[in-house]
């Protein structure tokens, strides 16, 4: 299993150059994919804009969306981000694509909720198919050049990555529900006749050290869920120990990559969590 | 930290004791509406995984609860005049009554407080304590209060019960089933102390209207059961406690707590009373909260998040096997023209909870008896074979062919066809399943032209020069193996043209492609072409085509036919509402749905050998609103039964992309299978990621299909040996 490690772009109040700088150290530390988060109606910078520049300061690691909200891009637009930072990144982009949790980003960007599944579909099938012919260039000079997963927990959405995808971006949890989630991937991947099986990706947060703030971050990215929030916050790692057995949790129920997210946007938190996973 | 508890229920009690041990300076207080000795129901039960818990949790009430248990280790089934007991069920039961009184006294002993006959209307004055836990049952008043919060989800089952008591003392859990000229009544009875049993009598909701309990007094109900169960009652009564017909409610929340409120018990979770679990559940869920605050001394968001976050899960599970043991009642009608031996396997492992090999483990000999039954037909002591192989490994006649086992692979396509010929690559792959062990490999989808292919890399056989090249490859298997080999006939009709599967499916070929055809002009996918609607001739030489290419696949030597009516392909596209428009006969209703595909079938059959088994693959659902649903499925297992299928390889959806509402789980279309084998009465063959040989042995021995596919990866890789 690899690891790979998230960067701050959705905690407010992180600046422009503490996520250059962390794009940088996480080039240098033992990670495999710098990932981002999505979402608009909230303080929080562009996934596709923050993985440009990272782009530009990285060589080596992948850089992924974990996952962006497909629908409220154009099918056209999407492609062009995705084509972009792939070209712009020596073909290391890793798509993850979900039709999001929150009815405000969909409002904020004047994008009808209701069809979103069947949006994504259109997007994937685009991305998939057409893409390469149409003139919507530069296309990703190979097909892992833009490795696309597919998030959401629907038999609908499993459904969909197994059509469309490379494999599962999972939202989160302990193992165990990593691992109800990887039964219905490989279940839906084998029901539509793919050969082989689907690259399984899962996601954590973490806060290590004495730097607060990361409970009341998640409570806050996550208050739309209601009471959900706080559940979603009492899973943070906060000690290297709970992380270390989420990683041999995770790597029992065979997840492929596991991104570690940060609560914190303070370079320590990275520093340390090299130390952990090292 | 003081506490207020809604409800003197076991989950109230039992938290408030723990409570007091766990700090006895903790003031609690439990306000109950009804009288200390009112109590509804008869017995209740637990399992032995339950008790160890309780003893953990508190030693004295473990002690008074243990001591005054009707314990059994045996289930008995009543079918059709036989009993057949499986042992190895270890179970105990207490009388609802003195479970509570035993709790209560020791939550005095504590010093809880308990105010009996104290009415709530709402929470204003309770709000002030520490800690306000909802443990006022299924109609709680808590949970109503806060629904907003709480976002309750009330599922009501379908089917009636009456809870009554006996004065027979049953030495077992006891299931009973009676077919009336109403439908099949069950009772689930079990014993729960010296005196006593508890007796659940449970139909359809049809059943119930037929028989008219419905309008019966509760003396009448009574007397209508007693004389239902009259044998098995062996003169005793059955005892009413305001025992009315009643709808079983599956509580769910979304949310277990707001603020310092948090629902506890029935409040929080039910489950079916078919797995006996809602009393063990409540006073688990006791025990789990109590835990939180020992985690959490001073942090009372933090306990109750680690409440919720501990149990949620666990209840999601039980939960999901109450459902599945909920629906093998209200499906028993089909199931009680099983040998008993089946129908007792099938009902131990309703739930999936028990396999085949759990239950080896609890009662080795029943296990014996099936596995004899299932090979030889012979149950009995005198008939009994000493040794006979599990269910997976009894051969299975189709039609005039033999299958040496149940097992069956149908491995990925890595390496595809070249011009409709399989690559050695392929070739090779399907030479490792037949050489695996299974009874029979199954292709993938076989064209029966170029037209009907699903991506360029897909065989045919299309001439007879395929069919050299398959005869090449199916005697190279035969002789290396005992697998029968089966071709999966089809014509991808809307999802033909589209690019190989390594990248995804459906990808439509666009430029590079070839014209489609369907029952109507509805493309398949985003992006994908609008196919042709079929008029009279096309369908004629579609029709002529399948003949030819059965042909083929006669002389090639297969030694099944399977012809695909599923997974959104041409023949599936007339027989699913959401795909057919047509209204020239060929659409609207399911018989003129059929009448396409009910030709083709005919066509293959003539030009199939008679002495060799045809297959087909049916879809039992297309899991979306206004499609197709498992009665379709069933009329079309039985009109193709008639025709002559011997085998039906049961599936579900892709009949459209998107919005199809399938649960992937493992086993996830085994209860279709199910269906379709115990209502059209039809041999049925049952992938679904299957993973185990133990998921095999259980579907196959239960008689939920006769035939799994196993995934490849059930089959690959071995122990770490070195």
């Amino acid at each position: 299993m690899r690891i790979g490690v998230g960067l701050p772009n959705t905690i407010s109040g992180a600046g422009g150059d503490l996520l250059i700088e962390w794009a940088r150290r996480a080039e240098d530390g033992p990670f495999s994919t710098l990932a981002v988060l999505d979402r608009v109606a909230y303080d929080s910078y562009d996934p596709f804009i923050s993985l440009a520049a990272a782009a530009a300061v990285t060589k080596r690691i992948r850089l992924a969306t974990m996952i962006a909200i497909g629908p409220l891009r154009s099918t056209a637009g999407l492609a062009k981000l995705a084509g972009s930072i792939a070209a712009l990144s020596g073909d290391r982009l890793t798509l993850g694509l979900a039709v999001g949790a929150r009815l405000d980003d969909y409002e904020a960007s004047e994008i009808d909720h209701r069809n979103r599944g069947r949006r994504l579909s259109e997007q994937l099938a685009f991305l998939r198919g057409e893409w390469p012919k149409s003139d919507l260039g530069p296309v990703a000079a190979s097909r892992d050049g833009v490795e696309i997963l597919v998030g959401g927990a629907s038999g609908p959405a499993f459904a969909r990555m197994a059509r469309y995808a490379d494999g599962y971006a999972h939202g989160g949890g302990p193992p165990r529900a990593f691992a109800r989630a990887a039964a219905s991937a490989r279940a839906a991947w084998s029901d539509l006749g793919r050969p082989g099986q689907p690259r399984l990706w899962g996601q954590a947060y973490f806060a290590l050290g004495e730097e607060d703030g990361g409970g009341e971050y998640l409570r806050d990215y996550y208050a739309f869920t209601g009471p959900f929030a706080e559940k979603i916050a009492a899973g943070n790692l906060t000690t290297p120990g709970a992380i270390r057995d989420l990683i041999r949790g995770y790597e029992e129920e065979g997840c492929d990559e596991l991104i570690l997210l940060p609560t914190v946007a303070e370079p320590g938190q990275l520093d340390r969590l090299i130390q952990v996973v090292a | 930290m003081r506490v207020s508890i809604v409800g003197a229920g076991p989950a109230g009690l039992y938290f408030s004791i723990l409570m007091k041990r766990l700090d006895p300076s903790h003031e609690i207080t439990i306000y109950e509406r009804n009288p200390p000795d009112a109590t509804f129901g008869w017995g209740v039960v637990f399992s032995e995984g339950t008790l160890g818990e309780l003893r953990d949790a508190d030693y004295e009430s473990y002690i008074a609860i243990t001591d005054s248990f009707a314990r059994w280790d045996a289930i008995d089934i009543h079918h059709r005049g036989r009993l057949i007991r499986a042992r190895g069920q270890a179970f105990s039961a207490i009388s609802r009554k003195g479970l509570l009184a035993l709790l209560q006294r020791r939550a005095r002993e504590l010093e809880v407080e308990l105010r009996f006959e104290f009415e709530l209307s709402d929470l204003d004055g309770y709000l002030d304590a520490d800690l306000v836990v909802g443990a006022d049952g299924v109609n709680s008043l808590v949970r109503s209060l806060r629904a907003g919060v709480f976002k309750p989800h009330l599922d009501t089952y379908p089917s009636k019960y009456a809870w009554f008591g006996t004065d027979l003392v049953f030495d077992a859990f006891t299931f009973i089933f009676k077919e009336t000229e109403h439908g099949v009544i069950q009772a689930h009875a079990y014993p729960f102390d010296a005196e006593l049993s508890t007796f659940i009598v449970e139909c359809n909701d049809d059943v119930w209207e037929r028989a008219g309990l419905g309008s019966l007094s509760e003396t009448e109900s009574i007397a209508f059961c007693e004389q239902l169960f009259a044998d098995e009652l062996d003169g005793h009564r059955l005892l009413s406690n305001r025992s009315i017909w009643m709808s079983f409610v599956q509580v769910a929340n979304q949310t277990w707590h707001d603020g310092n409120v948090v629902l506890l018990g029935d409040a929080a979770h039910t489950a079916h009373f078919s797995i006996g679990s809602g009393t063990k559940l409540a006073m688990e869920s006791a025990v789990a909260l109590t835990n939180a605050f020992v985690r959490h001394p001073d942090d009372l968001d933090q306990a109750l998040i680690d409440y919720e976050l501990e149990r949620a899960p666990v209840i999601e599970r039980f939960q999901q096997a109450a459902r599945d043991s909920a629906t093998y009642f209200e499906n028993a009608k089909h199931y009680v023209d099983f040998d008993p031996v089946q129908f007792s396997f099938n009902l131990l492992t309703r739930s999936g909870r028990i396999g085949y090999a759990n239950l080896s483990l609890r009662d080795p000999s029943f296990v014996r008896a099936l596995d004899s039954w299932f090979t030889s037909g012979r149950r009995d002591a005198d008939t009994l074979r000493g040794i006979a192989p599990p269910p997976m490994f009894a051969p299975l006649a189709v039609g005039e062919r033999m299958l040496p086992n149940r097992a069956v692979l149908s491995p990925p396509v890595n390496d595809g066809a070249d011009h409709g010929i399989p690559s050695a690559g392929r070739t090779e792959e399907l030479f490792e399943a037949s050489s695996s062990g299974v009874g029979l490999v199954l292709t993938e989808p076989v064209a029966v032209t170029a037209e009907g292919r699903i991506t360029p890399e897909c065989p045919t056989l299309e001439s007879e020069r395929h069919a050299q090249a398959w005869r090449r490859i199916i005697d190279h298997l035969h002789s290396q193996s005992d697998a029968l080999i089966a071709v999966q006939l089809s014509h991808a009709g809307r999802r033909a043209s589209t690019h190989p599967h390594r990248l995804g499916v459906d990808l439509p070929l666009g430029d590079d492609g070839w014209p489609l055809v369907a029952a109507s002009p509805l493309p398949y996918s985003p992006g994908a072409p609008i196919p042709k609607q079929m008029d009279r001739s096309d369908m004629d030489r579609v029709r002529a085509q399948f003949a030819t290419a059965t042909g083929h696949a006669a002389a090639a030597g297969f030694d099944l036919l399977e012809l695909n009516l599923a997974q959104g392909y041409l023949l599936a596209s007339f027989l699913s509402p959401l795909t057919n428009r047509r209204d020239d006969g060929f659409g609207g209703s399911l018989e003129e749905r059929l009448e396409y595909p009910l030709e083709v079938f005919d066509a293959v059959r003539a030009a199939w050998p008679a002495d060799r088994p045809l297959a087909v693959r049916i879809s039992a659902s297309d899991w979306k609103r206004n499609g197709s649903r498992v009665d379709e499925a069933v009329a079309l297992a039985s009109e193709l039964a008639e025709r002559g299928s011997a085998l039906f390889h049961v599936v579900a959806g892709q009949t459209v992309v998107d919005g199809t509402q399938v649960e992937y789980r493992r086993s996830f279309l085994t209860a279709l299978a199910d269906r379709v084998r115990s209502q059209a009465g039809v041999p049925t063959m049952v992938g679904g990621y299957i993973t185990t040989i133990d998921e095999v042995n259980t579907a196959v021995g239960a008689g939920r299909a006769d035939l799994c596919i196993l995934e490849s990866q059930a089959v690959e890789g071995g122990p770490a040996i070195r």
